[in-house]
């Protein structure tokens, strides 16, 4: 499991003006479950190397030796700017993974799912859910999804699709779509109610650390037990 | 080596000797937790040391804070691969806390008020090698990184340093906690790069 392995880029798919879909072929992965990471290693010539974790954006099996990474550059940054833009199609990284056994959904897990995304904070509860699509869950299932604006939106076109039986509301925080009910801001208490009920419900929040910390305090305050909110911060 | 990932060069060279393997500098102070953020008023926080045998000595905040304290100036490494330097706590030595109790314990688990835990031989929290934080930059430790009180334990990886720490309970046996019974490694050490049960 913890080898570095070497990983051919064989697709890049641009989600947003700075984020990026980036698909690797990795000779016998041993897969892994929704909500995990792997750690991507990058070598100069000079021998320097460099390593950051990026979450998988896909369930295992249907691609078989392929992973899905979600990259969202940063400005200034070491490595997301490489490899959203610069790593070539076709060229070789090492990737060590997969990682994380606490942000995971795993397919024995049961009952309704309360997925919280901020950013590009939907990438591994995207695992998640195209996970639950494969598998014809008929669990409740919610993702309130908060971005800055309409153009910020990952997976767009495919959160539709993936979305059967699936209630997706998009939170926009600084510019909501012409005829928006919800005014732009923040995510709030009043965005949960409806919300599948805190007795039995699973709640995954992913995305920047304040939008976690204010995610997770309305959770508790609407009756949601710390037990069942798993957390995952960047930033 | 010379194939992968070409045109890359890289910018964390100038940290080399004080950045551990396969670690980067970062100048603000990701938060890492595996649930939501706990409040716990410094009015009903206490800190408990169990022996052992079960027995217990607590103080209060206000006990607390009235111990010797220090302001240790580290830098702390991340599993996550973060690290950041100079990082400037005030707490208590977990030495004044510990030299309040006979023992026979070669280890000790440290436990939080959100139900984490993490272990640590005794000898890696004694002889001023670890604390007992409130204060960070000058500052009271905000709840997001622990407070109001977490561990500082700088030469382990962070995950060791636990945040909403509520005690250190002795134990004669190790007993893995939270990360450790997750695939984390045992230990931690950054500079072995200790991440993973394998390593």
């Amino acid at each position: 499991m913890h080898g570095w392995r070497r990983a051919r880029l064989t697709e890049r798919t641009k989600q947003t003006a700075t984020g990026r879909t980036l698909t690797f072929e990795v000779p016998h992965w041993p897969g892994h479950l929704p909500g995990q990471h792997v750690d991507v290693r990058l070598t100069a010539d000079d021998g320097y190397q460099a390593v950051r974790s990026y979450s998988l954006a896909a369930p295992a099996g249907a691609g078989g030796d392929r992973i899905e990474l979600g990259v969202q550059a940063t400005f200034g940054g070491e490595v997301s700017p490489y490899l959203a833009d610069d790593l070539p199609v076709g060229a070789e990284v090492e990737v060590m993974g997969p990682l994380g056994g606490w942000f995971v959904r795993t397919p024995q897990d049961r009952g309704p799912l309360l997925l919280i995304a901020g950013g590009s904070g939907v990438v591994p509860v995207m695992a998640m859910l195209r996970a639950r699509a494969a598998s014809a869950s008929g669990d409740p299932c919610v993702l309130l999804y908060s971005v800055r604006a309409p153009d910020e939106v990952w997976y767009a076109t495919e959160l539709d699709a993936v979305a059967e039986g699936v209630r997706v509301r998009l939170l926009y925080t600084r510019t909501a779509p012409e005829g928006s009910r919800r005014p732009a801001g923040r995510i709030t208490a009043d965005d949960l109610l409806g919300m599948p009920p805190p007795t039995d419900t699973h709640c995954y929040v992913c995305g920047p650390t304040a939008f976690v910390e204010h995610a997770g305090e309305l959770l508790l305050a609407a009756g949601y037990g710390p037990d069942r909110i798993r957390t995952e911060r960047f930033g | 080596m010379g194939d992968l990932s070409p045109g890359f060069h890289g910018k964390s060279h100038a940290f080399a000797g004080r950045l551990p393997p396969g670690q980067y500098p970062t100048e603000s102070f990701p938060v890492l937790s595996a649930g939501p953020t706990p409040d716990i008023p410094t009015g009903r926080w206490s800190f408990t040391l169990t022996g052992e045998a079960g027995e217990s000595r607590s103080w209060s905040w206000d006990e607390m804070m009235a111990l010797p304290q220090e302001e240790p100036t580290v830098d702390i490494h991340c599993v996550t691969r973060w690290s950041k330097f100079d990082t400037r706590w005030r707490g208590v030595p977990l030495d004044v806390f510990l030299d309040a109790m006979e023992t026979a314990a070669d280890f000790v688990v440290a436990e939080s008020f959100d139900g984490y835990t993490t272990n640590l031989p005794l000898e890696d929290v004694t002889d001023g090698k670890a604390w007992l934080a409130h204060s960070f930059d000058g500052f009271a430790l905000s709840p997001d990184h622990g407070g109001p009180a977490r561990l500082v334990i700088p030469h382990l990886y962070f995950w060791k340093s636990a945040k909403w720490v509520k005690g250190l309970r002795l134990t004669l046996d190790n007993e893995p906690g939270f990360w450790e019974s997750a695939g984390y490694h045992d230990y931690g050490d950054p500079w072995r790069e200790q991440r993973y049960w394998s390593d």
